[in-house]
């Protein structure tokens, strides 16, 4: 029996999760950010974590996506 | 770690004095001068261990060590008609010292390769239309180090929804490099005098989207189209051959990389929060890669939490990559390079916050006081330690 193409099955189950979460999605007004607007909540990188991805762009193949350095710059690959 | 300390106290003892004159409220809609926000001082520590150096054709030692400092001032100004105007001035200098470089020159100890100082300002401005939800933004920085010159651009628009609960952005980053052509000694023509220069462009086209799907919960899907080309290879990266010869490492003058992520961030209960991140990773040199990331910061008092975290990474190796005498002539491109091989790494530690209302050890201006450490182990047997202090003033 020929095996499910892994990477399609993947894209799947990413794509069904996000239209779940988006459909699920409920309306917030200002005063009810008080937890969405704490500061650990941030959706990017902390100021701290700035060597660590340098580092980890030096020594890994992948960059990006991550508001850190996406390749040039630095005399890395 | 003392050096960390010492410089990071210095920085303090300056920016004490400053942040006294800061102004006690920067929040007020009607203020039309420019004012200091915040402050941010980073330091780090890092330090690397391991016998894969490219520099020695993927045998010998990756001991290096790295102290950066970073210093970022944020000022805000309110226009006349409820416009933001944000300025961000960065400035930051790493000192290193690499046991590989020093390997340019086989014969010697230490060379003028072994240490380095690269020194990265930027400046970065954002307009932001309060009441559309919409802003624009631009920025410059550069780098320098003595082999490396890079300068950049970019620009940024982003468009909140109609309800506040969503985001979009657009961005472009340029980055234009050169590089000094440092080839390792015995490649070098006899009686040659100074080095040759090669350039390096990279051009980036970000897209994101941020949601807020309840009180608790906020997602936020990213992708980027990373396109470089010209001198892509390291000069100074040796490669041996079969044979036993050794060349210059030799890749592609161009190179695209497609990151799709999609980070979360939960508010579980009253006290803990997930953070977590996902990234999935493909280029045309071969290299796929997965990042998994997750973070629990713990509020154990209103001031003080505890973050543990965890980060998964593995990759497939690029095709131009073998290990040492494993390349041959009929190979087009060739590399030794083990951050471009096939590995898994994982890294955790630990972080605190420490942010009491009245200022740090009653500091008014004092906001926060954080301190992260991390180990990072790679299957390739490299491991590193980094530790970083960040000292936020507002």
């Amino acid at each position: 029996m020929k095996k499910p193409n892994q990477k399609r099955l993947f894209f799947a189950c990413g794509i069904a999760l996000s239209t779940m979460l988006f459909a699920s999605c409920t309306p917030v007004k200002e005063y009810q950010k008080g937890k969405i607007n704490d500061s650990e909540m941030v959706l990017s990188n902390r100021k701290i974590e700035k060597t660590e991805l340098s580092f980890q762009s030096y020594r890994e193949g992948a960059s990006g996506a991550n508001s850190g350095k996406s390749g040039g710059g630095c005399g890395c690959n | 770690m003392k050096r960390i300390f010492i410089s990071g106290f210095a920085l303090l003892a300056f920016f004490q004095l400053k942040a006294q004159n800061v102004s006690k409220d920067t929040t007020n809609y009607e203020t039309r001068k420019l004012k200091v926000e915040e402050v941010n001082l980073v330091s780090s520590y890092y330090t690397q261990n391991g016998d894969n150096s490219a520099v020695t054709g993927g045998i010998g030692s990756e001991h290096l060590t790295d102290i950066a400092n970073t210093i970022d001032v944020k000022l805000v100004k309110y226009g006349q008609t409820g416009i933001r105007h944000t300025f961000d001035i960065e400035a930051g200098i790493d000192h290193y010292t690499s046991a590989s470089s020093d390997m340019i020159d086989l014969s010697a100890n230490s060379s003028a390769s072994s240490s380095d100082i690269r020194f990265y300002p930027s400046l970065s401005y954002l307009r932001e239309n309060i009441d559309k939800g919409r802003s624009f933004g631009a920025g410059v920085s550069s780098s320098s180090e003595f082999d490396y010159q890079s300068f950049g651009a970019n620009l940024s628009f982003s468009q909140k929804t109609k309800d506040r609960n969503g985001e979009f952005t657009a961005k472009f980053q340029t980055f234009i490099d050169q590089l000094k052509l440092i080839a390792p000694i015995e490649l070098r023509p006899y009686g040659q005098e100074g080095y040759g220069t090669a350039d390096r462009n990279t051009f980036v086209g970000t897209l994101s989207y941020s949601q807020i799907i309840n009180k608790e919960l906020q997602i936020m899907l990213v992708g980027d189209v990373i396109s470089q080309n010209g001198y892509l290879s390291l000069p100074f990266h040796r490669v041996y051959f079969t044979d036993g010869s050794v060349h210059q490492e030799k890749m592609p003058d161009t190179r695209l990389k497609i990151p799709l992520g999609i980070r979360a961030s939960y508010f579980l209960g009253d006290n803990i929060i997930l953070r977590a991140y996902y990234r999935y990773y493909s280029d045309d040199w071969g290299i796929k890669s997965h990042t998994a990331d997750l973070e629990t910061p713990v509020k154990l008092t209103q001031a003080f939490s505890l973050s543990p975290f965890y980060r998964y990474y593995t990759q497939s190796g690029t095709k131009y990559f073998k290990p040492y005498r494993e390349h041959t002539s009929a190979d087009e491109y060739y590399t030794s390079n083990y951050d471009l091989s096939k590995f898994n790494s994982g890294f955790f530690g630990m972080g605190m916050k420490f942010t009491p209302p009245e200022g740090v050890f009653g500091v008014k201006h004092w906001n926060t006081l954080e301190l992260r450490y991390g180990h990072y182990t790679r299957t390739t047997n490299m491991v590193s330690d980094i530790v970083s202090l960040n000292i936020k003033f507002r």
